[in-house]
């Protein structure tokens, strides 16, 4: 039987499975610090996710997406949270939310390959560094607080380094994901042999192993999963979850929607389930490029620059806010015309919050995670 | 033409990550003929005959020690036969033989630089296939292909088969080792002793020769061409292994697991088949048989059908196989003649029809394209075919796996390989850039849309799947 990630993870892995999940052998934790870096893969529309309803030129270059935020959660004047976000609306009301706005790595170019590599490696340029700025972080944390692991099949590059870094991946044949589904079916469209095939398999198919799948629920399983293993005293400290279906170049509304309620589900259960340890854990949730300013044809959005990362936990620096120098949405003030241009560098963001979290001096933290810059 | 491609995907297994490019296609083919290695480095480690038919033997061994000792004292219905956790235990020791091979087949497929002559090794295991369903064949199964088959794709059909049916896993398969002649000494002696039945004949090897490794079903053979030969094939069987009184005959310095003729076993007389009278002479009457029906031109038919389609498609162009059957009558089943009239001909090199890749050689071209190791280390390579469908040397029949595509081109199938190639992918991450390996892998077959579905991938880990996963790459 092949068991799916949905039904191992239903079947109430985090009690009855917890004797097979790896172990972390270490006496007692020296603080009770933890990292959660959740990766948007795919380039997340930071504009929809913390949407500027306040710049005079939003509406006009959203058109039918300009009201794609209605009904979410103000963030001062200028900001509108996007409303599938409701818990993590919450922790802003708390002071436990940060958005870093108009941030985006050193990257230029709009590969989503490259780009990645940037933001996992640290480079300054794709393929310039072979281990990445978590598996860096890891030299500088004290022995006990090293344990780290990835919701992954494999290391991901962010987590690669010279500290022994754990996997786990909850299931033998995980299930593909709705987004490459999407993609096989558009390649299959003309293949009169593939296309009916892949017709009938994708209607058998429940799918539910993304975030986004299932109403939100699957991205709640993923986080009560990812508190399972962080909480307990041999647990892991440092995390990296892996998020797919963020390249919403058609049909925006409904797909980026669905993707948030994952993310925002998977937040709540991280910190509903590690409890008391919230206090003592930051989540970076941050993606490798943004996307145009202007909606394209395919009511969607297209490969862009500058974009959002969030902050989140019990311990923030400046909780409650929207960092950003706001570069302004007209045409002239786009990066090529077209994208929200970086007034911030994301490995600043990532590397400030990162020192504050283990107070550590910051300059030593950005070199060790960013040493090119 | 996508020559390129169907050089490395029909002919071969996969274009390798480090394969330099293919410049004269059908060069590069023909050079594999001569190239080809019949003992790859990747099988070298794998136990031998001996060692396998040992574990056999203590099996066995074990099973009748226990049975002994049931009946010599009663017991408790549960308590009856071979202790569970021991027979788990021996079971296992055969079972790891099959393991063993089955990875190491994978291995020598992945590495090997004459991918053409590795297809048609497994072209020919499946040909005269045996299948591990069959208890007594499990550990054999590998040998089998690896001594029986690969020292013979590059010589004589008619050696190829003789090898193939005098192999311990066909004979046990089809279950020749226990057909025992109904005249012969053995059991003329047990019929006069009139204590039980006599043994008899088993039809079974006989009946698949002639149905599926030469002639072809329905090609004029009858029931008494049948007998005739199973006639001829006894004496025929295995040492050590085989049920029955015979194993009180086998010769003193036979080895278990080791073929051998008992003239005690064997059907006296002069048999006649498909009109011909072959005289009794011992263990040659068989093989003088098996010589004519592997030049007979039914034979040369069939053959030259089935390769013609395995390289073609479902329905083989009449051409192709006139030709491949010509050239095997002319050569007397000559196979590198055969071969190179294949690579000559005009039809293997269509685009159109095209074969939909079995999950093995959809497996093996994946693993050829990634430098880095896709697999786990302890992926036990046997459980994975298996769940893909096709379980390694275990089509379930003695005809094979057949070689359609709808064989292998089902709805579920096609999800579980974008699972695995999803997995795969998953593991490779971004150690593999899927842009510059599509041009590599599918040459001049990849189209603008693959190319670009690939470009647009949201991670480096989704454009492997998705090449993976792409019309070129699932067909060959």
């Amino acid at each position: 039987m092949i068991l799916s990630r949905r039904s191992i993870i239903l079947s109430g892995i985090t009690v009855a499975a917890a004797g097979t999940l790896p172990r972390f052998a270490y006496a007692a934790a020296g603080t009770p610090k933890r990292l959660v870096f959740i990766i948007q893969r795919g380039a997340a529309d930071g504009l929809a996710i913390v949407a500027p309803t306040g710049d005079p030129a939003f509406a006009a270059a959203r058109r039918t997406l300009a009201d794609e935020t209605a009904g979410g959660a103000k963030l001062g004047g200028m900001f509108t949270l996007h409303p599938a976000l409701a818990t993590t609306a919450g922790l802003y009301t708390g002071k436990q939310a940060h958005f870093a706005h108009a941030v985006a790595t050193g990257y230029r170019d709009r590969s989503h390959f490259d780009g990645q590599n940037m933001l996992e490696g640290g480079g300054s340029r794709p393929y310039g560094r072979d281990t990445g700025w978590v598996g860096r972080l890891l030299t500088l944390l004290p022995a006990a607080e090293r344990d780290a692991i990835a919701i992954a099949p494999a290391v991901p590059l962010a987590l690669r380094g010279t500290v022994q870094v754990g996997t786990y991946a909850p299931s033998r044949l995980p299930q593909a994901d709705a987004d490459l589904i999407a993609r096989l079916t558009a390649l299959y469209q003309d293949d009169p042999l593939l296309h009916p095939l892949w017709d009938s398999a994708v209607k058998t198919q429940e799918l539910a192993s993304d975030i986004g799948g299932n109403n939100g629920r699957n991205g709640a399983d993923l986080g009560k999963l990812a508190a399972s293993l962080m909480l307990p005293a041999d647990g892991a400290r440092v995390m990296m979850i892996e998020t797919g279906g963020w390249d919403t170049h058609s049909g925006q509304r409904g797909r980026l929607a669905a993707q948030l309620r994952g993310l925002d589900q998977l937040v709540g259960a991280l910190q509903t389930g590690l409890g008391p340890a919230w206090k003592d854990t930051l989540v970076i949730v941050a993606t490798e490029f943004g996307r145009t300013v202007e909606v394209n044809g395919t009511g969607g959005t297209d490969h862009g620059t500058a974009s959002t990362a969030m902050l989140l936990g019990g311990g923030l620096n400046e909780g409650g806010r929207v960092s950003a120098d706001w570069p302004g949405l007209g045409t002239a003030a786009r990066y090529e015309g077209r994208d929200l241009k970086p007034t911030r560098s994301l490995e600043s963001v990532i590397a400030g919050a990162v020192a504050h979290h283990y107070a550590i001096d910051p300059k030593r933290v950005m070199k060790t995670l960013y040493p090119d810059t | 033409m996508a020559t390129q491609y169907l050089a490395a995907n029909r002919f071969g297994l996969g274009r390798r990550f480090d394969d330099p490019a293919i410049d004269d296609p059908k060069a590069w083919l023909t050079r594999q003929i001569g190239d080809y290695d019949p003992a790859p480095a990747a099988l070298a480690g794998l136990a031998g005959r001996d060692a396998i038919a040992a574990a056999y033997v203590e099996y066995q061994g074990e099973r009748q020690a226990m049975r002994r000792e049931a009946a010599d004292m009663p017991m408790n219905a549960e308590e009856k036969g071979m202790d569970p956790e021991l027979r788990r235990m021996l079971r296992s020791a055969i079972r790891r033989h099959y393991v063993d091979a089955s990875a190491a087949r994978l291995s020598a497929a992945v590495a090997t630089s004459t991918p053409f002559p590795e297809r048609l090794v497994h072209f020919w295991a499946n040909h005269f296939a045996v299948s591990a369903d069959k208890q007594t064949v499990v550990g054999f199964a590998g040998n089998y292909e690896n001594e029986a088959i690969r020292p013979h794709v590059m010589g004589k059909f008619s050696d190829l088969l003789i090898s193939a049916a005098h192999h311990p896993a066909m004979l046990l398969y089809l279950d020749q080792a226990q057909s025992f002649g109904p005249d012969s000494p053995f059991a003329t002696r047990v019929r006069n002793r009139g204590k039980r039945q006599a043994p008899g004949l088993n039809e079974n090897l006989a009946r698949e020769i002639l149905e599926l490794h030469t002639l072809g079903v329905r090609t004029g053979y009858t029931q008494s061409d049948v007998t005739a030969f199973a006639k001829a094939l006894t004496g025929l069987t295995v040492a050590g292994l085989g049920r029955g009184a015979g194993q009180r005959l086998m010769p003193a310095d036979a080895r278990p697991g080791e073929t051998v003729f008992i003239d005690r076993l064997h059907q006296p007389g002069a048999q006649t088949i498909l009109g011909k009278r072959y005289d009794d002479a011992g263990a040659r009457q068989a093989e003088a048989v098996l010589r004519d029906l592997a030049v007979h031109p039914a034979t040369a038919k069939h053959i030259a059908a089935k390769l013609a389609r395995h390289f073609t498609g479902d329905e083989p162009p009449a051409g192709l196989v006139d030709r491949l059957s010509a050239d095997f009558l002319k050569t007397g089943g000559d196979l590198r003649s055969l071969y190179r009239t294949l690579i000559a001909s005009p039809e293997p090199w269509a685009a159109t029809p095209a074969m939909f890749k079995s999950p093995w050689d959809w497996t093996v071209s994946m693993l050829r394209a990634l430098k880095a190791p896709a697999l786990g280390e302890r992926q036990n390579i046997a459980a994975m075919f298996t769940q893909l469908g096709q379980p390694v040397w275990r089509p379930g029949s003695p005809a094979g796996y057949d070689d359609k595509v709808a064989t292998w081109a089902g709805s579920a199938a096609l999800m579980q390989r974008v699972e695995l190639a999803s997995r795969i992918a998953g593991r490779i991450g971004d150690r593999a850039d899927a842009r510059v390996l599509a041009p590599l892998v599918l040459a001049d077959a990849l189209t603008p849309e693959t190319r670009q579905a690939i470009a647009r991938a949201d991670s480096p880990g989704q454009g492997i799947a998705m090449l993976f996963a792409s019309p070129a790459f699932l067909r060959r």
